[in-house]
């Protein structure tokens, strides 16, 4: 089964979604995430949506597992560029992806993913 | 590219034959010309109702209707199983089981996407939900 | 194919081209009004429709069952004569005079053929139905081709009055102005969200001083479109809730769920920019 590709840059992995996933692909790659940011010590997670046009209740659920994932492993994530008619879709769908962080796009998402290691920096 | 036929069915029985049903609506609602958002809504809630079919229902098949009304034009779709069904469909459709913990049927959801939704549903024969949505 | 069809069929062979001259004298294409354009579009028109009926009854098609896919070919033709009509801003009632015009040259050439009274009538009957069904079409496709129109318009005046204003960088200001109704909502949702996909937009701030009434489905409506916005990853503000709004939300039980909200757009563009680290001086 072909796996969703992470790519490392510096401390922040990198995920690009270009397929129709089947459950176990995004399975897969929550899996896989896991063990990288746990393997690498990755204080980023960016994932890139704006080539899906469909987020149905599984990858949302997907999304929103793999940002509590990131978080006990004391590493942030956010999701990026997400297509309006996906938006309006999930808001219809009654997912609010509580707890996901989103930006409009990659330079967003990497500006908020260096706030977010401000931030635990100053805890610390 | 050729028009699709009237009528038609999928087989939902694997996790490829989601994507098959997300990917056969889309060909559909791009044939009867819908908007970007409510092509979105259409698939989204296909992906949801084939998946309910295949998790819960133990399998079944997607089945469509290319509608014409006048000149009105819909898509409807039916997914069936032979699972076993829903005792209570009233609180299947209540939103306190939505799928955000993922303990629902995400029913009430789709619902929603839709303009017309149906769910006929035997304790210990089956179920079939009805989507329609027109232009 | 009964025998009524052939009978029309035959006619229809002999006769083609007198029935369709006595059937545009019928429609009105001698008039003084019509110009040699319009004269040759309609003798097209009347072409085409003859060739529909012909192509449908040599497939044996029954005109009770007029949805059948034999008379497609008829129903496009009759659909298409419709929509120019209706474009050309033509009354129902014009469009499908001009179709039922073609019963009276078809009746003088049943009446010629040669056979009994009872079949004759049988024929006429016949043809009578075909014709009234596809009058029945057109109006049919005239209403609908008249309802897309006005709501095309209805669009455009959407549109025109709920504009997307870059109020600053990264600031989008939407002046929401009347009634907000579940279209009119959910065409401001899909231009909001675009616009701020193609601006890189962080902040959208919906003002509705302009609007008159907030009910629990408005209520609804606007928040649906603030959740959309957050979960793309922009913020949205909700600006211009007058005192009397206030208090219907309150009394609504409607819960905000923390959308900040401010008194007017000018409050509201203050705190963006305050947000964005900037400071406003006056020059000395």
């Amino acid at each position: 089964m072909y796996r969703i590709p992470i790519l490392q840059m510096g401390s922040i992995l990198l995920v690009t979604i270009q397929v129709d996933m089947e459950d176990q692909m995004a399975l897969a790659l929550q899996d896989d995430l896991a063990t990288r940011i746990a393997a690498t010590g990755a204080k980023g997670v960016l994932i890139d949506i704006s080539a899906l046009e469909i987020v149905d209740s599984f990858v949302g659920r997907m999304l929103a597992s793999i940002s509590g994932i990131s978080r006990i492993l004391d590493a942030t994530t956010v999701v990026v560029g997400m297509q309006p008619a996906v938006a309006i879709t999930l808001v219809e769908l009654g997912l609010s992806l509580q707890g996901v962080r989103t930006a409009l796009n990659v330079e967003r998402g990497m500006e908020l993913l260096a706030q977010a290691r401000e931030e635990t920096a100053l805890v610390r | 590219m050729s028009a699709e036929p009237l009528q038609g069915s999928l087989p939902v029985r694997s996790e490829e034959d989601i994507v098959a049903s997300r990917q056969k609506v889309r060909v559909l609602a791009q044939q009867l010309k819908f908007s970007l958002v409510d092509q979105t809504k259409m698939i989204t809630a296909a992906s949801e109702l084939s998946r309910n079919t295949l998790v819960h229902g133990g399998g079944g098949v997607m089945r469509w209707e290319l509608l014409e009304d006048g000149v009105r034009r819909g898509l409807r779709l039916h997914f069936e199983d032979q699972g076993p069904g829903i005792a209570d469909v009233q609180l299947a459709l209540t939103d306190g089981w939505t799928s955000g913990t993922g303990m629902g049927l995400g029913l009430p959801g789709s619902k929603r996407l839709v303009h017309e939704f149906e769910l006929k549903s035997v304790p210990g024969q089956g179920t079939i939900v009805s989507i329609t949505r027109w232009k | 194919m009964t025998q009524q069809s052939q009978v029309v069929l035959g006619v229809l062979a002999q006769h083609e081209e007198q029935i369709i001259s006595e059937w545009l004298q019928e429609a009105g294409a001698g008039s003084a009004r019509l110009t040699e354009a319009a004269r040759r579009t309609m003798q097209g028109e009347a072409a085409e429709i003859v060739r529909g009926v012909r192509g449908a009854l040599q497939a044996g098609a029954d005109p009770e069952d007029f949805k059948a896919p034999a008379w497609a070919p008829l129903r496009e033709t009759l659909e298409s004569l419709s929509r120019s009509r209706a474009a050309q801003g033509q009354n129902a009632g014009e469009t499908s005079v001009f179709v039922l015009a073609f019963k009276r040259p078809m009746f003088s050439a049943l009446q010629r053929v040669a056979g009994d009274a009872q079949s004759q009538l049988a024929a006429v009957w016949w043809l009578s139905v075909l014709v009234d069904k596809m009058a029945h079409w057109t109006v049919t496709t005239y209403q609908q081709t008249r309802e897309e129109i006005i709501q095309r318009q209805q669009q455009d005046l959407l549109e025109l009055s709920t504009p997307v204003i870059k109020l600053w960088d990264g600031v989008l200001a939407v002046p929401m102005i009347g009634t907000l109704d579940s279209a009119r909502t959910q065409m401001v949702m899909e231009t909001l969200l675009q616009r701020i996909v193609e601006t890189g937009a962080t902040l959208a701030i919906i003002d509705i001083t302009g609007v008159p009434t907030v009910d629990t489905l408005v209520a609804q409506h606007l928040l649906k479109t603030v959740s959309a916005i957050r979960l793309m990853g922009a913020e949205c503000v909700i600006s211009g809730i007058r005192p009397q709004i206030a208090q219907t939300i309150v009394h609504l039980g409607i819960d905000l769920e923390g959308i900040a909200s401010k008194a007017s757009l000018a409050d509201a563009l203050g705190l963006a920019l305050r947000q964005r680290g900037y400071t406003i001086t006056r020059a000395a």
